[in-house]
């Protein structure tokens, strides 16, 4: 390499070059799908499912990023981040599949960053605080256990876009599972310590565990996922319990607001701005 | 771990030519090669420096990340911080090979023995900074990087050639951000113009003291670990910059930057050497915050990894087990 040409092509149109060191995911995956709803597919039910999964993930991805520079070792901070920016990358696509048959045209950032908290569809469990780094690989463990598999069956959905944008999901998704698997295995087996802290977050994530059941038929396979990792690593299974109420209906915990206060507020405060 | 070599015995003649014949034919120094003390030392404190500075560079950023104001600058700078990250692994695995692992090499951060970039000691105020954090301190990185590509050290040479690549990467996503702003709204023209006037100097400082000031300089330059003067890098940073700020349409702060045409270079005003003495000795803006955030994510994390090398030690032993029996 010369010592000079990198930094003298600065200002000069690189479109073709991708020279992250782990990549961000984004290639377009929908690149000649058509965009077209269906027949007999419902818009409003497609945009609605979209919304809530987008939801689930930008709000995952947000309490990842809250990591960056706080993880126990750098190959933890690489991982989150690589898991965080695939479930951004999730979110990204499915607003704008759901601005596209909603009607309303909108883009991604307007779902993202100009709706309040009660517009919000993600589950109670993706906004809860970030806790420890075992409430992070409990979260992790249940929120892409379920996703994965639901995912999996979306892969064949009759909306094209959907089922591609599920189809690249289910690669991402498996990895962010063996991930939570193998920290959830380690920490139960680990330490006195570590042991204790993976109880009290598995207490803490079961009374939110059951919002996640209600669309397709995915509560078995993700039970058992959670029954095999909490077994290899010595944990008892937690109970669940649901509380009353479903992020899904817009009914949130008081930790979302803040959350979004601080994902939308540079966005908010110069609404003319472009980025 | 460090090396056990005590402070510079007599070298050992034939050892000693074969490194120096080495060095000047211009190839490299391999991790199994014979070395003198003083120059695996200067490379160890200087990778390291590096390293810790990848690490530390993170935190600036990536306060940014939870508010970046849109889904794919959040994306943009999320995966740059990982890079970062990243860079920071191969660095710390470059030192290794020089017989000094991360562990003690994060302790000596931690307390406050070693050094990283003074740059990350300033804060950053809005979104803008961002993108002139790209521009200015990764470009500034690059200059001084890109001749490491060359260094005498082979893994540390290695190591630079791919976070070179993936540092212009970065530079050229910082200033596609500020070209975005500077089309935007008034507002955003002000915040990338007041971004341009904090950074600059420190960006300068990025370089090092002059050359008459800069006590380790000769014998690195001899060594051929580093290739040109700090002067030269600063003075090549300048001249690179000044197009590259008239194409964006913002001015460097600096009333004595013009060009010199006899110089075929631009003349540009003193940094305040005094405020680099006082960051690098610890009271920059952020020197305090930038060490609590590092130490406190390595202890909160101790009890993780003290799980996972209990997990490796009973699934070793498991397994010696079910040999055995």
């Amino acid at each position: 390499m010369s010592d000079d040409h990198v930094y003298m092509t600065l200002a000069e149109g690189h479109e073709d070059d991708t020279r992250w060191a782990y990549g961000t995911g984004f290639e377009d995956p929908l690149h000649g799908v058509d965009t077209t709803v269906p027949e007999g597919v419902d818009a409003t039910e497609l945009a609605s499912l979209c919304v809530a999964l987008a939801d689930d993930a930008l709000v995952s991805a947000q309490r990842l990023a809250e990591w960056i520079t706080r993880a126990p070792e750098l190959e933890e901070e690489v991982a989150l981040a690589n898991i965080g920016l695939d479930l951004l990358g999730q979110a990204r696509l499915l607003y704008s599949r759901a601005g596209q048959v909603d009607g309303t045209g909108r883009d991604e950032d307007a779902y993202a960053y100009f709706r309040d908290a009660d517009d919000f569809r993600n589950v109670r469990l993706a906004e809860l605080p970030g806790g420890d780094f075992a409430f992070t690989v409990v979260r992790l463990l249940v929120l892409s256990s379920w996703r994965l598999a639901h995912f999996e069956r979306l892969a064949s959905h009759p909306d094209p876009v959907l089922a591609a944008i599920a189809a690249k999901g289910v690669k991402e998704l498996s990895y962010h599972r063996q991930y939570a698997a193998e920290w959830a295995v380690r920490l139960g087996d680990g330490t006195d310590e570590s042991y204790r802290r993976m109880r009290k977050a598995l207490e803490q994530a079961a009374p939110y565990v059951g919002e996640l059941f209600t669309a397709y038929d995915v509560r078995d396979e993700v039970v058992a996922v959670l029954k095999q990792v909490t077994e290899a690593a010595g944990l008892p299974m937690p109970v669940y319990r649901p509380l009353p109420g479903s992020g899904r209906d817009g009914e949130h915990t008081e930790h979302l607001a803040p959350l979004l206060a601080e994902l939308q507020g540079v966005a908010r405060a110069h609404p003319e701005a472009t980025w | 771990m460090t090396t056990s070599h005590s402070a510079e015995v007599p070298p050992e003649g034939p050892l000693q030519e074969h490194f120096d014949a080495t060095i000047s034919r211009d190839q490299r120094i391999e991790p199994r090669d014979w070395m003198p003390d003083g120059y695996r030392r200067t490379l160890v404190r200087q990778i390291a420096q590096h390293a810790h500075s990848e690490i530390i560079g993170m935190q600036p950023e990536g306060e940014w990340i939870t508010k970046a104001p849109s889904l794919r600058r959040k994306a943009i700078l999320f995966a740059k911080v990982q890079d970062e990250a990243g860079h920071g692994l191969y660095l710390y695995s470059a030192a290794e090979t020089l017989g000094t692992d991360r562990a003690e090499l994060t302790d000596r951060l931690i307390e406050g023995r070693q050094k990283y970039s003074s740059i990350f000691n300033y804060p950053t105020m809005s979104f803008a900074d961002v993108g002139v954090i790209g521009w200015f301190v990764d470009g500034a990185a690059i200059c001084n990087q890109v001749p490491l590509c060359r260094s005498s050290y082979g893994p540390y040479a290695r190591a630079m050639v791919r976070i070179c690549k993936e540092e212009s990467f970065h530079q050229r996503q910082g200033y596609e951000l500020l070209m975005t702003m500077m089309r935007g709204t008034e507002a955003q023209r002000e915040m990338v113009q007041d971004a341009v006037n904090r950074w600059w100097w420190p960006s300068l400082m990025m370089f090092g003291p002059p050359d008459d000031a800069s006590p380790n300089s000769a014998q690195s330059m001899a060594w051929k670990i580093k290739r040109h003067s700090n002067d030269e890098l600063r003075q090549r940073f300048v001249d690179m910059t000044v197009p590259q700020a008239e194409k964006l349409g913002v001015t460097l702060p600096d009333p004595e930057l013009r060009w010199n045409a006899e110089r075929g270079h631009h003349d540009f005003g003193t940094p305040d050497w005094d405020e680099l003495m006082r960051v690098i000795k610890g009271d920059g803006p952020c020197n305090a915050q930038r060490m609590q955030r590092r130490r406190s994510a390595h202890e909160e994390g101790a009890w993780v990894r003290e799980a996972a090398t209990a997990h490796a030690a009973k699934r070793a032993a498991r397994a010696e087990k079910g040999a055995v029996a």
